[in-house]
């Protein structure tokens, strides 16, 4: 056993409302610069649909992610390394730009500068790749809410095999979002597809991230990622991807996605996992025994086994101390209700989901069944094919009855509180029903429907208190930060200025002289556009 | 005739561009690491550079190869090893003319994206434009060399190769290399102006070719306990198998 701590998030899809509010703030605080106009590191994507990139679930045709060889070892779906190599010069399973949508902005000016006439100026939409005027055609979130339906929708890979009974489902408006962001995974299959070494996955709390200094821009990361969220950014040349707000992981705080949710849905926490249990449960034969797998390489904090094994391999006592109040564990491990996005990736994912129970009840709804009798919900999960197989092929390669038994185990939850709430008597023979007792059923009540902010995050400060003043100092000696760099992610880029007229030294007449550490006036020369006065250049005569 | 300008382009010039190739690429690799990358454009057109790049690259590894063995491979070791001057010169000839065939498919197909597809064309920076213009120059002239010698059959091995040896025993020998045909000439010059500036330009991403990752571990993890990081420009083992502690 190899113990080591891995920060995950759960995300309640029953709360999702599709407001995009995560995808606007990550955008905000990562890829608002040129080269990423294109790259959500956070997006949401409405399913039925099909994805962002388009159909990047398919991977027959995206070639992502890894499979078993005849051998039953793990290989990465793309092939071997050499074959990697000879193709370094040509990938062939790179998505290109249209795949996402050709990135467009608009000449805003014409309207804020057309003069006083008789026809409403409009804006023209501009290629932010070449500048030039485009036809928008496609672009993230074209087929939002089901737009389009009959002609995108039916095109999700998920819907493979329930292709003759989705018209109905759409009938009956079968929908709901998922917001998507790095999956963070225990196997990252882009980590293994990088040729040059640059990404890399973290000791501490196992995040993903790119080496920018060390990316050479072969682009397999890309192709290599089943999720597709590692970006191409077609200004510097580099990849990028979901950091995991690190630098907020890191002081405790939960990512900008999670924190500015206005539903309130997303998870924070640490997993104990074991090391060595993870490439042979990857290695697991049956796609749909992936999920079990899954489980099965989590450690039990509060087996003081753990504990010990997990101290001795250096996790510091308060991630111990997090893994037992986790979130995470509680809702994956310990209640089962959240599951992960496409185990059959074989990837290991470490972003799980609460598969949505609403769409589900407001289809038993349509059917003419009784939502508010849970013994018919039941019935109706049951037999409610479309949905729960639909899940199935998101959340567990297909297997049907992990998603019952959650969808299930949230109905008992509602049908719980609600008599809880109208002083009805309550049969606790539903809970055992659904493998719980009433009181991990108020648990999970609480942590999904109350969901306290220090309940839903529970994130350890990362330990770096001597590696902190390293970095420091070899900044200091050797280098600046390469993220500040022009059109790095540091945002210190945003482009070559538009014109020199843009930048204007010493045009604010304030500030031009300082006083210096001795007392002393002086001009600030560095501010002087050379026309004017430049009182205090030189030392005033006479003592300072 | 051998006079100053001789040894300009004979002997200074090579000098120098080799000195400001070494430096150049340790200043590069020491203060632009997040520049060296090799600004692929195959996210905003894949259809031709399947064609172009795979032809090109491929094409130059060959044309690579065949400059080591002119150049690099003195004449008698070859002859030691009893390959005749005319049959050498025959296959010099055929694999030459095939790498250039393959150079220039591919040339002409990166070029007309890069100059006709917009998004292509929109990412070139003016460095891009005098590297990638002065490559060209240099594969068009280093072709012609090849085509013109087919029939021609001039001995370079004791001409130019002695000489371009020469530079680096400290010995180079400028009355050798005139005796080179002129053409042969300034393909060497151009070469050398296109050393000059490689560190400067997106060439540098040659060095990167990452055949290590045959033997590297799949998964990369790096720890952010308190090493102190390798300083730039020095090596130093960046990963390591997972458990294998440091």
């Amino acid at each position: 056993m190899r113990p080591m701590a891995q920060v995950a998030m759960v995300m309640n899809l029953d709360k999702c409302i599709g407001c995009h509010t995560c995808s606007v703030t990550c955008k905000q605080t990562w890829t608002n610069r040129p080269g990423t106009e294109y790259v959500y590191f956070n997006n949401v994507e409405t399913k039925p649909g099909v994805g962002y990139p388009k159909r990047y679930e398919d991977q027959q045709q995206w070639k992502g992610g890894w499979t078993l060889d005849r051998k039953g070892r793990l290989q990465l779906r793309a092939g071997g390394r050499l074959r990697r190599l000879l193709s370094i010069f040509w990938n062939p399973d790179l998505p290109s730009i249209d795949d996402y949508g050709d990135p467009w902005t608009y000449d805003y000016q014409t309207l804020l500068a057309a003069p006083l006439g008789t026809y409403t100026p409009s804006a023209h939409s501009i290629s932010a790749l070449t500048g030039r005027d485009m036809r928008v055609q496609w672009g993230s979130n074209w087929d939002d809410d089901l737009a389009g339906g009959p002609d995108h929708a039916a095109a999700d890979p998920d819907l493979a095999g329930l292709a003759d009974q989705v018209k109905l489902a759409f009938e009956q408006v079968f929908m709901f979002y998922l917001p998507r962001i790095c999956e963070h995974c225990l196997n990252p299959s882009c980590v293994a597809s990088c040729p040059s070494g640059a990404m890399y996955k973290r000791d501490e709390d196992g995040i993903v991230l790119v080496d920018q200094d060390r990316c050479r821009g072969w682009r397999f990361c890309v192709s290599g990622c089943p999720y597709k969220k590692v970006y191409f950014n077609h200004r510097t040349g580099k990849a990028e991807k979901c950091t995991l707000c690190y630098p907020r992981i890191e002081a405790g705080q939960p990512t900008i996605c999670s924190e500015t949710c206005v539903g309130r849905l997303r998870y924070l926490g640490v997993f104990l996992y074991d090391a060595d249990a993870v490439l042979p449960a990857a290695a697991t034969a049956d796609p749909q025994e992936l999920y079990q797998a899954q489980l099965s390489v989590f450690l039990d904090p509060d087996d003081p086994a753990v504990a010990a094994e997990a101290a001795r391999h250096g996790i510091p006592d308060d991630w111990i101390d997090a893994a037992r109040r986790s979130p995470v564990y509680a809702l994956a491990v310990r209640h089962r209700v959240a599951l992960p996005l496409h185990p059959e990736y074989r990837t290991m994912p470490m972003v799980w989901y609460v598969p949505p129970l609403s769409p589900v009840a407001d289809v038993v709804s349509a059917a003419g069944y009784d939502e508010n009798d849970p013994d018919q919900v039941f019935a109706a999960i049951d037999a409610l094919r479309i949905p729960a197989e639909y899940l199935a092929n998101l959340f567990t390669a297909g297997a049907v009855e992990p998603v019952q038994q959650v969808l299930r185990k949230l109905a008992a939850v509602r049908s719980m509180m609600r008599s809880h709430q109208l002083g009805q008597p309550w049969d606790a023979g539903l809970a055992a029903a659904v493998g719980a007792s009433p009181a991990d059923l108020a648990d999970l009540f609480r942590l999904l429907a109350i969901a306290k902010y220090s309940e839903r995050y529970v994130i350890p400060l990362a330990h770096e208190e001597d590696a902190g003043s390293l970095a420091a100092q070899h900044e200091q000696l050797f280098s600046q930060c390469s993220l500040d760099g022009e059109g790095g992610p540091g945002m210190g880029g945003q482009g070559p200025p538009s014109s020199v007229a843009s930048f204007h030294p010493g045009t604010q007449a304030a500030g031009q002289t300082f006083r210096d550490a001795g007392g002393q006036v002086r001009f600030n020369l560095l501010g002087w556009d050379g026309s004017g006065d430049a009182p205090h250049l030189f030392p005033e005569g006479g003592t300072p | 005739m051998i006079t100053t300008w001789t040894y300009f382009w004979w002997v200074i010039l090579p000098y120098v561009a080799m000195a400001i190739f070494v430096i150049g690429h340790i200043w590069r690799w020491r203060y632009d690491r997040f520049g060296w990358t090799s600004y692929s454009t195959e996210l905003q057109e894949r259809r031709w550079l399947k064609w172009g790049s795979p032809l090109f690259h491929y094409g130059t590894f060959a044309a690579i190869a065949g400059h080591v063995i002119g150049i690099l491979v003195p004449k008698r070791w070859i002859d030691a090893i009893g390959i005749p001057e005319h049959p050498y010169h025959l296959f010099a000839a055929a694999a030459g003319l095939l790498a250039a065939a393959l150079v220039i498919a591919g040339m002409v197909i990166l070029a007309a994206r890069r100059l006709f597809s917009p998004r292509v064309r929109a990412t070139t920076s003016p460095v891009d434009w005098v590297a990638l213009i002065l490559l060209g120059i240099s594969v068009v002239l280093g072709i012609v060399t090849t085509a013109i010698n087919a029939p021609l059959a001039h001995e370079y091995r004791d001409t130019i190769s002695e000489w371009f040896r020469g530079l680096f025993a400290g010995t180079p020998d400028v009355a050798v290399a005139l005796r080179a045909p002129a053409i042969f000439q300034i393909h060497a010059i151009v070469a050398w102006v296109l050393f000059l500036l490689w560190p400067f330009t997106r060439l540098v991403h040659a060095w990167s070719y990452p055949l290590w990752y045959l033997w590297r571990p799949y998964v990369v993890y790096r720890s952010r306990r308190p090493v102190r990081p390798a300083e730039p420009g020095t090596s130093g083992r960046r990963w390591r198998r997972i458990g294998v502690p440091y």
